[in-house]
């Protein structure tokens, strides 16, 4: 399972990386494949502020729906938009093409409560 | 007689396999306090002597199938090819249809009846159907409120009273508010809508019968941000402007006019209908056409991540068990109609209600209340009390006279006729409310 | 090839029905800017083609009267015949007739009304919901309008579910404005106690339970639930969709709900018709009686009559008084068993479960939760299987599956509920035909089912691009 070093992780499988005084969010590599083929990603509005933990975005496959979680606390200033007409961005490249929001954090120095990649593969192998 | 196919035998042996002795037993790690319990039912009977009573039972109700009650469901015909296709087994046994493999029959009728009502209404899509009118109206405004964010809805007083008592319902649920829109003249005035309202309804024909023209108020709904929704009849729709080309976001209504029997209120069906942007905040079941592994076409429900199952305390409504098998009688109906076979059977109704109302109206003291245009149902000012002529006129073998709600007016009577009431019928009901009323 | 849709056997001036006989000029009566401009595109078909296409259609679906259908949680039990014979002698009565001329539909009711008092041991009921959601909802709002008038509106503000409910619970309980929050269940399947003990507190609206809940176990602390419960001053919330397994043996009321919701279109064999109509009747107990929706059925000296005096109701939650013929059917069902035969009707019902439950685990499935079953149990197949792929077997052994992937706590879950009118060998047919799926290749069972009038079916396009009418392009 792919799991990129340059960026944050949290629990509920969302990562986080740091651009500038923004953060991207999108969910990782075992998110896309535990929920399979994308449908569908509800997107927030620009300008929403969110709480850390707040469900943010909706995405959802056939069978199941999951609701994507604001990792810090801040802002939404962009939306991918190209996932409203291709959501299988998110199956073909989670990392990159498949980013959901932009926030931009009410403190950078949040993102430091997050997990690191070796954080995150440790909380997988615990889930298995 | 309890369809249970054991003997004796069978059950000796399958309680044996699983480690019991009698019945009982089957029970017996249940608390020992609720066990048993003293209930007064019935004795059972033979299915000719169950079937004798509810027939006795039967014989205390004075049947309407020539009623001229109107107030959302009407006398029509029910065509016995309707109820034939509609009591096959299959569809009558199945559920929902989860399995599509051995559900296309459901789900293809489905598929068309999707169809037809997204023709009737001029809308895109509608869903696979709700309870009922009323219901579908409830849902069909909270749609509205999840799409535009907000928390109160304008209601014409023309929408059908018994409808708006359980769009309040649902709505106080969710701590939304209802202003109620008062009639003028019999008719939805035309208002500025205030900016936070996220929905605006109104109904046509109206509740009194009144055909009303609600493009300005759809106007008014989509200048102020909220979406527009029209309660219609659906067999008016063969004939009259569809909601959609008067500027509906959302249509809804009841299906019983549809062929189905009056059933003393139920089951019938609700319809659904909105525009396709809206679809992912439709409630209730929806089917899609899609392709087999073989590239055969089939159908499918779809977009489930709506629904209760799987979006549980996050999903769009509760609903699950709708109205499948009504709904696909109503479509039934339709196809042996066809469009023109709608158009005269609402035409009918209209020639008859409009020679009706000509006769009533003749009668000294009766007062015309609906404004012209109408449709298939008038109201009527009474000398007497609604409930009594009702009561005189049944003793005389005519239903007749709904009383209309007083928030409306005093003395008033809703009239309804269809395809069904012939010219003899019209002079016969004139003929016993002169009596009844002189 | 496809099987036709209606809209293709459609041929332009054809004609099914005509009911008019002489057809009037709309002109001469309504003003033209009222009147359509293009006609509804609907199809145009004799009535042979119309009956040749829904019969056609209804012999691509299976249902109880074609199949074995073991859906769990759903009660596919057998419909009588002379239910559907019964519903004509009361298919013409209209709601807004005079009182008078419907005392027969009046009295059915009250005494429906009265038997399923009886069945759940509640004091008041009311016939309106058109569904079991429908009544979860009409439940839960009463269970709201009692605590708000109470004054503790503002701070129960919660309704827990077990984690193994049904979707419709929480999706209701949010419909009725609440938030919801699930308690897991312990490791016997019942509901954890010491979890939803922490959970209770005067910030709680009701607990919503299913007994015999969705693993088919009964849930034998249930008068220590209540016992809780009702020291918290929360409401106790009855799902009726498991009733089959008890009616007649034991009662909600008896228990110490306070409100019970039933699904007429399971455990009184209403047919499901495809995914409905149903009626879900919601009986409470008398402290919430105030609070039932209008109008309900009441008996006075001059007969029956709908009773709309009762100021602190809810409202209505449907048009009329509910879906009144389903009503009718579930009378006769109990006229015709008694109390005798509802009770051995739940008895054979818990009996099938446990035997087929023997049969699967002696064909290799696991049952994780193992303990005596109701009238239905969840299997898990043996290590390697899919349940998806089982079902999808079974379709081609002539099965209806049992519900899958449901409860949500066990993986690959198999939910099967015969009901009590399958027979023995119908029960060993069915365990044989999943024993016989064990065995097949794994290619053969991704790839079933094979002869069905369709194969499976491509989910991600409908999805994706759903095509939902015939004219959507």
């Amino acid at each position: 399972m792919d799991i990129p070093k340059d960026r944050f992780y949290t629990k509920s499988h969302e990562w986080a990386l740091p651009e500038g005084d923004t953060v991207l969010v999108g969910i990782t590599d075992y998110a896309q494949d535990a929920l399979g083929d994308v449908v569908y990603v509800e997107l927030p509005e620009v300008g929403r502020k969110v709480e850390k933990g707040e469900a943010v975005a909706v995405v959802e496959s056939v069978k199941t729906a999951s609701d994507i979680y604001a990792p810090v606390a801040g802002e939404v200033v962009e939306v991918n938009a190209a996932l409203e007409k291709t959501p299988e961005l998110i199956n073909q490249d989670p990392y990159g093409e498949g980013w959901i929001f932009r926030l931009r954090p009410l403190d950078m120095g949040h993102l430091d409560d997050l997990l690191d990649a070796d954080g995150y593969a440790e909380a997988l192998e615990s889930e298995a | 007689m309890d369809y249970t196919p054991h003997t004796e035998e069978e059950i000796r042996a399958m309680l044996e396999r699983v480690g019991a002795e009698r019945l009982e037993d089957l029970f017996a790690h249940l608390p020992p306090e609720i066990l048993n319990p003293p209930i007064a039912l019935p004795e059972p009977e033979p299915e000719w002597a169950v079937l004798e009573a509810l027939r006795r039972l039967s014989e205390k109700n004075k049947p309407a199938p020539k009623a001229f009650l109107g107030g959302g469901v009407r006398s029509h015909h029910t065509p016995p090819v309707v109820q034939a296709l509609g009591a096959r087994g299959e569809f009558l046994t199945a559920y929902t249809p989860y399995q599509p493999e051995v559900s296309q029959g459901v789900l293809q009728a489905t598929f068309e009846y999707q169809t037809m009502m997204a023709e009737l209404t001029g809308l895109e899509v509608a869903n696979a159907s709700m309870y009922d009118g009323a219901t579908a109206l409830a849902e069909g405004v909270l749609l509205a409120l999840r799409e535009t964010g907000r928390m109160r809805v304008l209601v014409s007083q023309g929408v059908h009273p018994e409808y708006r008592e359980v769009l309040r319902s649902y709505l106080e649920a969710v701590g939304a508010e209802l202003l109620t829109l008062s009639l003028e003249g019999g008719r939805t005035p035309r208002v500025a809508v205030p900016e936070d309202v996220g929905a605006v309804v109104a109904q046509n024909p109206n509740f009194l019968g009144a055909l009303e023209d609600l493009a300005p108020l759809a106007e008014a709904a989509h200048g102020a941000g909220a979406l527009f929704v029209a309660v219609a009849d659906p067999l008016s729709l063969g004939l009259l402007k569809p909601p959609g080309a008067y500027g509906a976001d959302i249509a809804v209504g009841d299906g019983q006019v549809l062929g189905l029997p009056l059933g003393f209120g139920g089951p019938h069906f609700g319809y659904l209908a909105t525009k396709k942007a809206f679809v992912r905040q439709l409630p209730g079941r929806l089917v899609s056409e899609t392709r087999d592994v073989e590239g055969k076409r089939g159908f499918i429900l779809t977009l489930q991540a709506r629904e209760q199952y799987i979006r549980r305390a996050k999903a769009k409504s509760n609903i699950t068990t709708n109205a499948q098998l009504t709904a696909l009688m109503g479509a039934m109906y339709l196809a042996a109609l066809g469009p023109e076979g709608l158009k005269e059977v609402a035409l009918a109704g209209v020639a008859a209600a409009h020679r009706l109302y000509g006769l009533l109206r003749e009668i000294p003291g009766v007062e015309p209340f609906t404004p012209e245009p109408f449709f298939n149902e008038f109201v009527l000012r009474l000398p007497k009390p609604p409930e009594a002529v009702r009561r005189a006129l049944a003793q005389r073998g005519f239903h007749a006279a709904t009383p209309v709600p007083r928030e409306y007016g005093e003395n008033l009577a809703l009239f309804a006729a269809t395809e069904l009431h012939t010219e003899a019928d019209l002079l016969a009901l004139r003929d016993a409310l002169k009596e009844v009323l002189a | 090839m496809s099987f036709p849709l209606i809209f293709e056997r459609s041929r332009k001036g054809r004609r099914g029905l005509k009911l008019v006989k002489e057809v009037p000029r709309a002109e001469a009566y309504i003003p033209q800017a009222f009147l359509r401009q293009d006609p509804p595109r609907l199809p145009e078909v004799d009535e042979l083609t119309l009956v040749r296409h829904y019969t056609g259609l209804s012999r691509r679906q299976v249902g109880v009267d074609t199949t074995f259908y073991p859906l769990g949680s759903c009660t596919m039990k057998y419909n009588p015949k002379l239910h559907e014979e019964a519903v004509h002698l009361f298919a013409y009565l209209h709601p807004y007739q005079d009182p008078q001329t419907v005392q027969g539909a009046l009295q059915l009711m009250w005494e429906l009304g009265e038997y399923l008092k009886a069945i759940t041991g509640m004091d008041e009921i009311t016939l309106q919901p058109a569904a079991g959601a429908h009544g979860e909802l009409t439940g839960i709002l009463i269970i709201r309008a009692y605590h708000e008038d109470r004054g503790e509106g503002k701070e129960r503000r919660l309704v827990l579910v077990p984690d193994s409910a049904h979707g419709s619970n929480p999706a209701t309980a949010s419909m009725a404005g609440y938030e919801v929050k699930e308690v897991p269940s312990g490791p016997d399947g019942e509901v954890d106690l010491e979890a939803l003990k922490r959970e209770l507190g005067p910030h709680v609206a009701a607990i919503m339970l299913t007994n015999p809940n969705t693993l088919g176990l009964f849930e034998r602390r249930i008068l220590e639930i209540s016992r809780l419960a009702k020291e918290a001053g929360v409401q106790l919330y009855y799902d009726g969709a498991n009733l089959n397994a008890i009616m007649g043996w034991a009662r909600p009321g008896d228990m110490g709900f306070d409100v019970v919701h039933l699904n007429l279109h399971k455990t009184f064999t209403v047919p499901h018709g495809g995914g409905g109509p149903g009626s879900g009747p919601v009986g409470v107990k008398a402290h919430l009686a105030p609070y039932l929706p209008v109008p309900t059925v009441a008996r006075g000296e001059e007969g029956f009559y709908l009773d709309f005096q009762r100021p602190k109701s809810i409202g209505r939650v449907r048009s009329f008084y509910g879906n009144f013929l389903a009503l009718v059917r579930a009378w006769v069902y109990i006229r015709t068993l008694g109390l005798e035969g509802l009770k051995k009707a739940a008895a054979l019902s818990v009996l099938n479960a446990r035997y087929l439950k023997e049969l699967l685990k002696e064909k290799g499935f696991r049952v994780p939760y193992d303990a005596p079953c109701m009238h239905e149990f969840v299997a898990q197949p043996p290590q390697g299987f899919r349940a998806l792929d089982l079902a999808k077997g079974l379709l081609e052994l002539g099965f209806h599956p049992p519900t899958v992937y449901f409860p949500l706590i066990v993986k690959e879950a198999l939910m099967v509920e015969p009901t009590e009118t399958e027979g023995k060998e119908t029960l060993e047919a069915f365990a044989e035909a999943l024993g016989e799926l064990l065995q097949k290749p794994k290619e053969w069972l991704e790839g079933a089912p094979y002869s069905t009038p369709v194969r499976r079916l491509d989910e991600l396009r409908a999805n994706r691009s759903p095509k939902l009418t015939y004219f959507d392009e």
